[in-house]
């Protein structure tokens, strides 16, 4: 499968991700915006890591190349995870604290 | 015999610096002995100065180099010679004995300000040593400056009382206007000559160097110092304003110090005053219109110390006439005789004004013979000295300087002639309405007087005496004298050619002078001692009581304008312009930042918003055209 199909798809995830937070007050429907858009970013580094992979696997079937990308990508699976569990943690107290999760509530930095 | 030069002006400045900075705890014994001590032990130093420059002559000595650049040399260096070591005797001698009658004379003040009064008093003999002393131009401005500061710090003494800072702010801006004058001719004979050493200015290759236009233009300048610092037309009417510092301070600056540094600067640059005939008659003129004009306003001042200041302007004149016409020595011998009966006459009108608790109208007093004796009798010897009787000072002085004058000019005799009378008259004015005739206070206060103490009434005995005495250093060849300091100051100032007189001429002139002088005097102590008449003057009389109105002429064509002036700059330039262009820059930037405190709404979504809406601008920017994005990246690293 060529490589554009996976950069079109992450793009369109990304996109997606991106809208949603900037136009959704719902914190936890922005909360699954951010983590498509961490997901369109991981599917991007496995799909240009097996793109390269191929390419030196041709040449030397010793090679490694393209295997730092994997790497990253299970580091952002762990932050990820970690991020969801502080996060969620946070919308829970916001909902005790306002009775709703609608984020233009927390606008108490202003001023 | 060198350390002990440099002791002279040091142990002064010791002495202020001890007081100036010990005024918190010191008592006021401590700080009088201190105080008048180490202007003792200066003049102690000086007499013996004194005799080792009449045994051998003068010399320089040079302390360090004070300024050196390509160009020229500065040194920090004493000339201890004929003139400047006679100097040092006036200014140290009289100096102690004022010292020591300020001692008495100041003793209400609380010990903190008597510290800060001698403090200023020894700043004040250590500035005019300095100025005395110094081998060049530039260490005589130093003092000069010292000086001026001095008096300012000095009239300005009570400063509690505005008036009196106002006199002291008018003291030291004339002296400026003065400064300024010397300022410049240094430069000037910097640019000409590249040295400002007397001993070499003053000899004969550099001299060739000057044209006489220079040697003009040097010289005025010099005069216009000599002009503001020795209270000359038209910079004079700083001194009687000066009045308004304590007693003693007058009779240091009118006798000792201060007005007689004009004297001395144009009595050491005689060399070069005698390449210029110009600036000789302009001296010549100036000191005897002074010296009239003075005299005239002194006749209807009725405040003890304003009839003595503006006697002080009007002797200055003749001093300054003496200069113009070349009577070198007779200008120094009139300083010196004037510096014991001026001294005198000032330290007892302070004597008076002591007893009477700071009542200083003449009008007021009366009758003050017989409660002060020792007083009384001093200030008669002072009144003779000043109004020229043989065989006291002041004659010998007086008549070397008419005989000089007639001998260039006989018009300046006859105006010196009428000054003389005038002085005569004014001063026993002075005399008849302060001692004779009858108390003209309450019996309460008339009770009240006293003689004073024994530190004010020994200065005034020491300097009556010299005030009597003095004249016979110079006594003329005509009355059978050698002219003993004529022969002495010959190897520092020259001697103007065609000034002898037969001597048939001078018996003439003396015989004039001196009948004049009496008639005044007789006249005076007749008008005034009875029953003086001292209602409001009227017509001329008031133009004169009130300087014919030259502090207003002055008020009206400088002072108000620049302070016009000043007014406009502070009120349109200061206020719309300066401040108007910082006021608006900070209104600006306030006004900007609460446009942009807008901003920061607190909506999470928007500031996403704004990140997002910047990337996009700046992946588009990398796309269509990376050099905007290069510089951005130079701007922030």
């Amino acid at each position: 499968m060529p490589i554009q199909y996976y950069i079109y798809l992450a793009l369109a995830l990304f996109s997606i991700g991106i809208i949603g937070v900037l136009t959704r007050r719902n914190a936890i429907i922005v909360f699954m915006c951010i983590e498509l858009m961490l997901n369109a970013a991981n599917l991007l580094l496995v799909a240009f890591s097996q793109m390269h992979q191929k390419i030196a696997y041709a040449a030397n079937p010793a090679a490694t190349n393209g295997i730092e990308a994997q790497l990253f990508v299970f580091f952002i699976m762990v932050v990820a995870a970690a991020e969801v569990s502080v996060g969620l943690a946070i919308i829970v107290m916001l909902y005790r604290n306002t009775r709703s999760v609608d984020i233009n509530f927390l606008n108490r930095l202003k001023n | 015999m060198s350390n002990l030069i440099y002791l002279v002006p040091l142990l002064p400045l010791i002495g202020f610096l001890i007081n100036g900075l010990g005024r918190k705890f010191l008592s006021k014994l401590m700080i009088a002995t201190i105080g008048s001590g180490a202007i003792l032990l200066s003049f102690i130093i000086s007499v013996i100065l004194f005799f080792d420059v009449k045994a051998t002559g003068g010399k320089v000595f040079t302390a360090f180099t004070f300024i050196n650049v390509e160009i020229f040399k500065i040194d920090f260096a004493f000339q201890i010679d004929q003139l400047s070591s006679l100097f040092l005797l006036i200014i140290t001698g009289i100096g102690f004995l004022i010292h020591l009658y300020s001692a008495a004379y100041m003793k209400e003040e609380t010990p903190d300000h008597y510290a800060r009064y001698f403090a200023y008093l020894n700043l004040f003999v250590f500035s005019m040593l300095l100025l005395v002393m110094g081998a060049n131009y530039v260490i005589m401005y130093i003092g000069w400056e010292g000086v001026a500061l001095c008096s300012y710090l000095l009239i300005g003494f009570w400063f509690k009382n505005n008036q009196y800072n106002y006199a002291a702010n008018k003291a030291f801006v004339m002296n400026r206007i003065g400064d300024l004058g010397f300022l410049l001719a240094i430069f000037w004979l910097l640019l000409k000559v590249g040295t400002v050493s007397y001993s070499e200015v003053f000899s004969a290759e550099v001299l060739a160097k000057l044209s006489s236009t220079d040697a003009t233009i040097i010289t005025l300048l010099l005069f216009v110092g000599a002009i503001g610092k020795s209270a000359q037309i038209p910079l004079y009417t700083w001194l009687p304003d000066a009045m308004a510092g304590p007693t003693p301070v007058s009779a240091l600056i009118h006798a000792a110090t201060m007005v007689t540094a004009g004297i001395y600067m144009i009595a050491r640059s005689n060399v070069l005053y005698h390449l210029s005939e110009v600036t000789q008659h302009i001296v010549a003129i100036i000191g005897i219109a002074t010296a009239f004009f003075s005299a005239t306003i002194a006749l209807k001042q009725n405040d003890i110390k304003k009839v003595l200041a503006y006697s002080t302007v009007s002797q200055l004149g003749y001093m300054f006439l003496a200069l113009g016409v070349g009577a070198y020595t007779g200008a120094v011998f009139h300083v010196m005789t004037h510096a014991f009966f001026k001294a005198l006459l000032f330290l007892g009108a302070g004597s008076v004004i002591y007893a009477l608790h700071h009542e200083q109208d003449i009008r007021n007093m009366g009758g003050l013979k017989k409660k002060m004796p020792i007083t009384h009798i001093t200030f008669l010897l002072a009144c003779i000295a000043i109004a020229g009787i043989p065989p006291f000072s002041g004659f010998f002085s007086k008549d070397e300087i008419l005989a000089a004058a007639y001998a260039k000019n006989p018009v300046y005799w006859v105006v010196g002639v009428a000054t003389s009378m005038l002085t005569a008259f004014y001063m026993f004015r002075l005399y008849a309405t302060t001692f004779l005739g009858k108390y003209r206070g309450t019996a309460e206060q008339e009770h009240h007087i006293h003689e004073s103490p024994k530190t004010m009434t020994i200065p005034l005995i020491i300097l009556a005496f010299f005030s009597v005495v003095a004249g016979f250093v110079g006594v003329p060849n005509v009355l059978g004298g050698s002219h003993q300091l004529h022969h002495f100051l010959a190897p520092v100032l020259t001697t103007e050619k065609g000034l002898h007189l037969e001597h048939s001429t001078e018996y003439l002139l003396m015989g004039i002078t001196i009948a004049l002088a009496v008639v005044a005097i007789l006249y005076a102590i007749n008008k005034f001692s009875k029953n003086p008449s001292l209602n409001e003057p009227t017509g001329l009389g008031k133009t004169l009581a009130n300087k014919w109105y030259v502090d207003e002429l002055y008020d009206a064509i400088i002072v108000k304008p620049v302070l016009a002036l000043a007014t406009f700059l502070k009120n349109i330039i200061e206020k719309s312009g300066i401040d108007g262009i910082v006021n608006n820059i900070g209104v600006f930037i306030q006004y900007a930042a609460r446009q942009l405190r807008l901003l920061q709404n607190g909506q999470v979504a928007s500031y996403i918003m704004i990140m997002v809406l910047t990337m996009v601008v700046f992946i588009l920017l990398w796309f269509y055209d990376s050099s905007i994005l290069k510089l951005v990246a130079k701007l922030f690293y």
